[in-house]
């Protein structure tokens, strides 16, 4: 097979904004809610949404629902659910306090032995529904009983606590100031124009690429106020982060994985046949896809995430209580289907699903700063949820 | 060739239909172009074109799919200007539509599908006695002899489509519209179907056929229109003329298709693969043997036919062969360029130069969400990609030199497949397969469903790959397209293989009788 090069370059007619804007309202749609979410927060809180304090607090309030929200991405676009996260959160919060409090282990010890927990658990759970075929409702629902017993059991019914300082810098320690400042903390600054920069260079990067071959269909001007809208907003961000403490370490893990999982699912063999696996798994398997390891994978991963957040949030609070991640599961998959994932697996994204938990979280942050009652946050928070799965399912039959 | 006919002006007083410059756009898209159409009354009127030509489209305009004001022009049904703002509007007038895929309930009985949003009710409560007798009544129209209370997902398509036209029936029928009826059928279900349509004609139901089976046109239709590119390109009077299928063809393709099956000089190879004493059990009732004893082999440089009824075991076996997608307690040697070869498992399967290409090609073949990049490279992502990390540069260049090489019409790579036309859907799947580096590909009913120009054009890459060197292996109902295309034909029948003919002697009459007699 011959590739002649001038092929290649099709002629594109000149794309205008407003209809690309349309053509990708799926895409943006979110990312401009939780944009506009926050300004009317910012307003109605009178400016305390986005004072530096508050916006630390935001992002450690919501780390765990962000790095759990990954996993279940990965979960949902493989067609199944897990249900048992919560439970395995809290399961492991409890774990790591019987073990630091309890028998006094280093937090060195802990940490990769409460995820290695995680990760069996997941194992166990993904073991039944890729080898078995069991449903994933019905497993993980399982799951999420037996570990909610579990943390019971483990903790006698009590809380356990506190924790040893070195476990709760997980969740409360900052990025010291290399450059011994402290207050503002320029080493956050510098590292959120760093941020900002590479993000800039890998989509100047993906851009000039695509031009090359001729695929291009986003215009010239939506590119460049895209990118310094998005890099002003990182750099304004960890300013604000900067005025207080500086960064959270938990914003950093957080990070790290996030930028670990958008690669994982945009360009290895393995996020690309997880999405191959949901989007048909029969077509998959004839493709020569072992959908079953993957399927197993993709709940051992999910069980080392809810681990994680598990971690993250019993030090956050300092204790393990029988009552921590309840309720959490929901919270998580709210937040994929918000950022945009199809409940029939293989459409969704990780940065979709970030968004998606931001979502909640600000509307979460800003309805109690404001004052809102938990009952009347739930009901506004689930008619997001079916808004925003509603405004998906139109722009799709839009598209068609 | 005549457009219209002399004596059409005569005949004008018995049109029940006519579809007048209808034009309806997509945003982008022209999908008609000031269509016509004229029925008229107890007729069986084809439609015929390539996919993708505009019938569809035409059909949901008929039946108020796209409801009246989302298109231009008239419809006049028995002289009648009809606006119809839904199905259920069109359905009221007497025009019901058929799809290809078939809006029946499994779980339910022939009975509660028959009248499935259309109950026998006193007072909001079924008469079950009354929906039971007028079912039976409806059965024995179409030729059913099944009770009404039989679950339908017990019957074969077949006896389904045929409840699916009782269930038009019980509408009041004035036109029969059905798309693509006949193209999960077999032979003899297919005649069976025709024949109930002349049946209707007698009593003066009239039909619109769309099909691309150029041999059912010959046997029932008295006119048909022809649509090319979402425009009316002629309309062919059968009584009045006479037709013959190369006549059709150039209307519905604009050119002279000299050939249906292209021609290649064979030559033959090594023996690339050989199949010895083949036999696998039906993977849920594991005492019943599906294949029995099978043995086959093909060169290099060689197409093979298996020809056989539907039924006959054909994607069986080549789904057991291709890493055991299919059956139980699996038995049987696979030795490939002469050595043994494990194909127990689809990636074995793949690494041993199998590939299979599936009879489905949206449940099994594609990912439909995704692009065709995704799909062209899903079989083989090892090979553009470094320690699991995928060369975005390269697949793209892979994908796009398969797109061009075989000719997917498309204007980028980055299109999902959902948006395809069955043909341009084939040469993707086909991609996928070529760029898994097989030796043996096995096709399974490659060129089903789609249009006689893709056909042709699947055709051509088939000869292609023998020529390269490659053996081809292809299933099909269609026992014109093995003659033309296969230097071998083996004939299967209910598990077995019940012969083996070379192109020389190979005739329609021979496999029948095969068949027949085994």
């Amino acid at each position: 097979m011959s590739t002649t090069k001038e092929a290649m370059t099709e002629v594109q007619p000149a794309p205008s904004v407003a209809n690309y804007l349309k053509s990708h309202m799926r895409d943006y749609g979110m990312l401009i809610a939780l944009v506009v979410i926050m300004a009317m927060f910012q307003f109605l809180t009178e400016g305390t949404l986005m004072r530096p304090v508050n916006l630390t607090n935001l992002f450690l309030q919501n780390s765990y629902i962000i790095i759990m929200a990954i996993g279940m991405l990965l979960v949902i676009v493989a067609g199944h659910i897990d249900l048992s996260v919560g439970s395995v959160a809290g399961f492991i919060g409890a774990l790591a306090a019987v073990m630091s409090v309890n028998y006094d282990l280093p937090t060195i010890v802990v940490v990769p032995v409460c995820l290695v927990v995680g990760l069996i658990i997941g194992g166990l759970q993904g073991y039944w529904i890729a080898y078995w075929r069991i449903p994933a409702f019905i497993v993980t629902l399982a799951g999420m009983l037996v570990f909610r017993g579990l943390t019971l059991a483990l903790l006698a019914g009590q809380s356990v606590g506190p924790f040893p300082k070195s476990f709760q810098l997980l969740s409360t320690g900052f990025i010291p100031d290399v450059f011994g400042v402290g207050r503002p903390n320029v080493t956050a600054m510098v590292l959120g124009v760093l941020a900002a920069l590479a993000i800039a260079f890998l989509a100047a990067r993906s851009r000039s690429r695509a031009l090359k071959y001729g695929i291009q269909d986003e215009p010239f001007s939506f590119f460049i106020v895209k990118n310094a809208l998005i890099a002003s907003a990182i750099i304004y961000l960890t300013y604000l982060l900067g005025t207080y403490r500086g960064l959270p370490n938990v914003l950093m893990i957080m990070a790290v994985l996030v930028a670990f999982y958008t690669f994982v699912t945009n360009s290895t063999t393995i996020g690309r046949r997880i999405y191959a696996l949901g989007g048909n798994e029969k077509a998959a398997k004839l493709s020569g896809i072992n959908t079953e390891k993957l399927t197993f994978l993709t709940f051992a991963n999910m069980g080392m995430l809810a681990a994680a957040a598990g971690l993250i949030f019993a030090a956050r609070l300092n204790t393990a209580t029988p009552k921590a991640g309840f309720g959490f599961e929901l919270d998580v998959i709210a937040a994929v289907f918000i950022g945009g994932a199809s409940m029939t697996g293989g459409v969704g994204k990780v940065i979709g699903a970030v968004v998606g938990a931001f979502i909640m979280g600000v509307m979460n942050n800003g309805m109690s700063i404001l004052g809102i009652g938990i009952d009347w946050q739930q009901v506004i928070k689930g008619l997001v949820l079916l808004l925003a799965v509603i405004f998906d399912v139109y722009n799709k039959q839009k598209a068609r | 060739m005549a457009i219209t006919h002399p004596l059409m002006g005569l005949l004008m007083e018995n049109i029940i239909l006519e579809m007048r410059g209808i034009t309806k756009t997509f945003p982008g898209v022209k999908a008609l172009d000031s269509v016509n159409l004229k029925v008229r009354a107890g007729e069986i009127h084809a439609l015929v074109g390539e996919n993708g030509a505009g019938k569809s489209t035409l059909m949901k305009v008929l039946s108020g799919v796209y409801p009246h004001g989302s298109y231009e022009g008239d419809i006049l049904f028995n002289d009648q200007k009809m606006a119809f703002s839904g199905i259920s509007d069109s359905e009221e007038n007497g025009i019901i539509i058929i799809h290809q895929e078939l809006a029946l309930v499994p779980l339910l009985s022939i009975a509660e599908n028959l009248f499935l949003g259309n109950e026998n009710v006193e007072n909001g409560v079924i008469n079950w006695p009354k929906t039971f007798s007028r079912t039976q009544e409806l059965l024995a129209k179409v030729g059913l002899k099944e009770s009404a209370s039989t679950l339908l997902g017990q019957l074969g398509v077949g006896k389904q489509q045929l409840v699916e036209i009782a269930k038009a029936l019980a509408k009041d029928v004035k036109l029969l519209i059905l798309d693509e009826p006949t193209s999960a059928l077999q032979e003899n279900d297919s005649a069976k179907l025709l024949d109930l349509l002349l049946e209707f004609k007698e009593q003066g139901i009239s039909s619109i056929l769309i099909t691309h089976k150029l041999n059912e046109i010959s046997r029932v239709a008295d006119s048909i229109t022809v649509i090319r590119d979402g425009a009316s390109v002629s309309t062919l009077d059968c009584h009045a003329q006479s037709i013959s299928e190369e006549d059709i063809i150039r209307d519905m393709v604009g050119r002279d298709i000299a050939n249906r099956y292209p021609s290649r000089e064979t030559k033959l190879g090594e023996t690339l693969m050989q199949v010895r004493e083949w036999n696998v059990w039906h993977p849920e009732t594991v005492e019943r043997q599906i294949i029995h004893d099978i043995e086959f082999n093909v060169h290099a440089g060689e197409v093979v036919g298996i020809a056989g009824l539907m039924g006959s075991g054909r994607t069986e076996l080549a789904m057991s062969l291709f890493g055991q997608s299919y059956g139980k307690n699996i038995r049987g040697k696979v030795t490939l360029r002469g050595e043994d070869a494990d194909v127990s498992t689809v990636p074995k399967a793949i690494a041993n130069g199998l590939a299979y290409v599936t009879e489905d090609r949206k449940e099994l073949g594609l990912i439909l969400e995704e692009s065709i990049l995704t799909n062209t490279t899903l079989a083989n992502l090892e090979r553009v990609s470094s320690h699991g990390v995928i060369d975005e540069n390269m697949e793209r260049q892979v994908s796009e030199d398969y797109r061009r090489a075989l000719n997917v019409r498309t204007p980028s790579v980055f299109q999902k497949v959902m948006n395809l036309s069955g043909g341009n859907q084939q040469k993707v799947v086909l991609s996928k397969w070529l760029y898994s580096k097989p030796d043996v590909l096995i096709l399974d009913e490659p060129t089903r469903g789609i249009d006689v120009g893709a056909k042709f054009e699947i055709y051509s890459i088939i000869n292609q790959l023998a020529d390269d060197g490659k053996g081809v292996v292809m299933i099909s109902s269609e026992m014109p397209e093995l003659l033309g295309m296969c230097d071998r034909i083996y004939v299967m029948n209910e598990g077995r293989l019940v012969g083996e003919l070379d192109k020389a002697d190979a005739s329609q009459e021979k496999i029948m009788s095969m068949i027949v007699k085994a």
